[in-house]
């Protein structure tokens, strides 16, 4: 019985409370209630999906032929009759000459999914195999004083997912370690927060490719001489500091927006500087810091595809750019596959900090 | 000289034009040992006047002296019970209380204050509580964690800005006789603001009607002289119960009957007319 509560709690909190409910569902006598919940709960959510890929589809199949018969009505009028037959026997034989280039349809995408997974399986088996090739050499090499071999090939698709998460974890982590503390002082201080305003206020819209231009001005200078990888530099500051302004303002925002009750009690309790600011600001703070810092993270993800896409940063970002610049058959099927990709981890990245919000957060009226 | 004085205070709120003057002319003052209650209606200015006295606010003008010391800030030998408990959400109420003790005696080991926390949670019977946080507790558990947090700084004078006011009767007449017991024990002196004339005179010695604010001042006072421990079935027979209960009740009523024919007064209107639109359309 008490698991059974748990694994409620757990569902309810990371916002997946339709589990617990199905569970429920199949414990009991269906009754007509149930009936219609079941319905709106899971009947209509997954015909809607099934909608979206046949209206996609549909949609793709039009557009398929729009750019077909462009591409026959074209050859006819530069090169005649005869021409546009040949495009026409082309276009039907699934030729990859003269496929029409535009909406790939949900099976190309799902295929080009496949190839990618594929792909990834047989880079990594190539990526072991070099590993255990050149073990003994790179011992041997280290031994010396001389710096290992190292796998240099084509990074897959999944290689690219696990690049963008490294880059976006240390965005994150940047404008963690930014934006808090900043917004917890300026938040303590009047003085200060309307001394920072006008900068928060100016930086707060600029645009990521700007940030981006503006640490690769620094970057470029500081990293002159060393050998480190300055695309990740760039694109992990860039991330940090486009994201980091939800933080700092919800920061500063829950810092200087403490319960009067819970200040009263600070002061009749007469708690030192230190102890109040831990014991009593932060903690009621925390719920608003955690909104800023789930802001954070959605915009870090956003943007960090734009900017990997600019800073030629391996990743999601530089992977979609590629397949765009490729131009083969199935590059935009790969880019759509990337798209789902980046929306179902940027899904499931704010999950994660949803359910982190959750246990941090109290209801206000929770001591009152 | 008393325990606690307050001299002609007068406590204004806002600047210029815009100026409240919530407090004026305030006197009172307080023996140790003893039990005061202050009655006023709601919005009258008690909870600033508690603020005044717990060193959460300075007066305008006047004083407030503790033992002949003017108060300048808040002080851990002023206990307050706050109306709204106000215990911190994110700790549990050995946490709430630990706080206090700490702050209250920063010399004392971890253990030692470990058992002042245990001693005053039995104290308010919540030990099986001890440590839930207070989304668990109920209203009338969560005014008893404050109550003795308030205590277990063992405070020279307890402040209670209507402790009891958001609870139902029954938990109300239990709190109260555990609040009597407590005062009982060691004779602290006690302020309790309150809207409950019955409470006030359950519990006090001594009860000041505030008249309404703005302009809030202490009407004279009623001193109980009925015997302790009081008992509560008994009181609604004691004549001397229900000559003071009429009494502060009829002179309650009387300034809310003033206050009422004052807002009765002729509002003048503007002397105006309407503009003429004819011929402008």
């Amino acid at each position: 019985m008490s698991q059974g509560i748990t694994l409620n709690k757990i569902t309810k909190l990371i916002g997946l409370g339709f589990l617990s409910d199905l569970k429920a569902l199949f414990a009991r006598k269906l009754v007509k209630e149930d009936f219609i919940k079941f319905l709106r709960k899971f009947v209509v959510p997954i015909a809607s999906i099934f909608l979206f890929i046949g209206l996609w589809h549909l949609g793709a199949k039009s557009l398929y032929n729009t750019e077909a018969n462009y591409k026959i009505e074209k050859a006819l009028t530069e090169r005649g009759q005869v021409a546009a037959d040949e495009m026409k026997a082309c276009i039907a034989s699934g030729d990859v000459s003269c496929q029409p280039n535009t909406l790939p349809s949900p099976a190309q995408v799902w295929g080009s999914f496949q190839t990618l997974l594929e792909d990834h399986k047989v880079i990594s088996s190539d990526k072991a195999a070099f590993i255990e090739k050149t073990a003994a050499l790179n011992e041997t090499r280290v031994a010396e004083g001389k710096d290992a071999i190292v796998y240099t090939g084509r990074p897959s698709f999944v290689d690219q997912i696990f690049t963008s998460l490294k880059t976006v974890f240390a965005g994150f982590l940047l404008a963690l370690f930014i934006a808090v503390p900043i917004g917890v002082v300026i938040g303590l201080s009047k003085t200060l927060r309307s001394s920072v305003n006008w900068l928060i206020q100016i930086f707060k819209p600029v645009s990521p490719v700007v940030w981006l231009l503006l640490v690769f001005m620094i970057v470029k200078t500081l990293t002159k001489n060393s050998n480190s990888d300055s695309a990740f530099i760039i694109s992990f500051i860039s991330v940090g500091l486009c994201s980091m302004w939800a933080t700092l303002v919800n920061t500063a925002m829950g810092v200087s927006s403490v319960d009067k009750d819970y200040i009263n009690v600070a002061k009749v309790l007469k708690l030192g500087a230190f102890q109040k600011v831990f014991k009593v600001i932060l903690p009621s703070s925390l719920p608003l810091i955690f909104t800023g810092l789930r802001i954070t993270l959605s915009v870090a993800w956003m943007v960090l595809i734009a900017i990997e896409l600019l800073a030629q940063s391996p990743g999601l970002g530089s992977f979609v750019w590629e397949e765009f610049q490729n131009g083969a058959i199935d590059s935009n099927s790969k880019i759509i596959v990337a798209m789902f990709v980046i929306g179902g981890i940027g899904f499931l990245l704010d999950r994660i900090m949803l359910t982190i919000q959750n246990m941090v957060s109290f209801n206000k009226n929770d001591g009152i | 000289m008393a325990y606690l004085e307050l001299n002609n205070i007068y406590k204004t709120y806002g600047e210029g034009d815009n100026t409240t003057e919530v407090l004026s002319n305030i006197n009172l003052s307080i023996e140790e040992g003893e039990f005061v209650a202050i009655v006023g209606f709601t919005g009258s200015g008690k909870t600033t006047l508690v603020n005044l006295i717990n060193g959460l606010l300075q007066p305008t003008s006047g004083d407030v002296l503790f033992k002949g010391e003017p108060v300048i800030g808040t002080s851990h030998e002023r206990g307050v019970i706050f109306q709204n408990y106000s215990l911190l959400p994110w700790l549990t109420v050995s946490q709430n209380i630990y706080m206090a003790v700490k702050e209250a005696f920063p010399k004392k080991s971890k253990k030692e204050r470990n058992e002042i926390v245990a001693d005053y949670v039995e104290m308010v019977n919540l030990t099986p509580a001890i440590n839930k946080r207070p989304k668990e507790l109920s209203g009338g558990m969560r005014q008893r964690v404050a109550v003795a947090r308030a205590l277990a700084m063992k405070p020279e004078m307890i402040i209670m800005d209507e402790p009891l006011g958001a609870l139902d009767a029954l938990t109300r007449g239990n709190l109260q006789d555990e609040i009597l017991n407590i005062w009982g024990k060691d004779k602290r002196t006690a302020l309790l603001i309150t809207n409950d004339v019955d409470e006030g005179i359950y519990m006090a010695d001594r009860i000041i009607p505030l008249r309404p604010g703005p302009n809030a001042t202490l009407g004279p006072e009623f001193k109980i002289d009925i015997e302790r421990p009081r008992d509560k079935t008994e009181l609604n027979d004691n004549l001397n119960f229900k000559k003071t209960r009429n009494a502060i009740i009829e002179y309650l009523m009387d300034i809310g009957n003033e206050r009422k024919t004052e807002a009765l007064e002729p509002i003048v209107l503007p002397d105006l007319e309407p503009k003429s639109f004819v011929g402008r359309f």
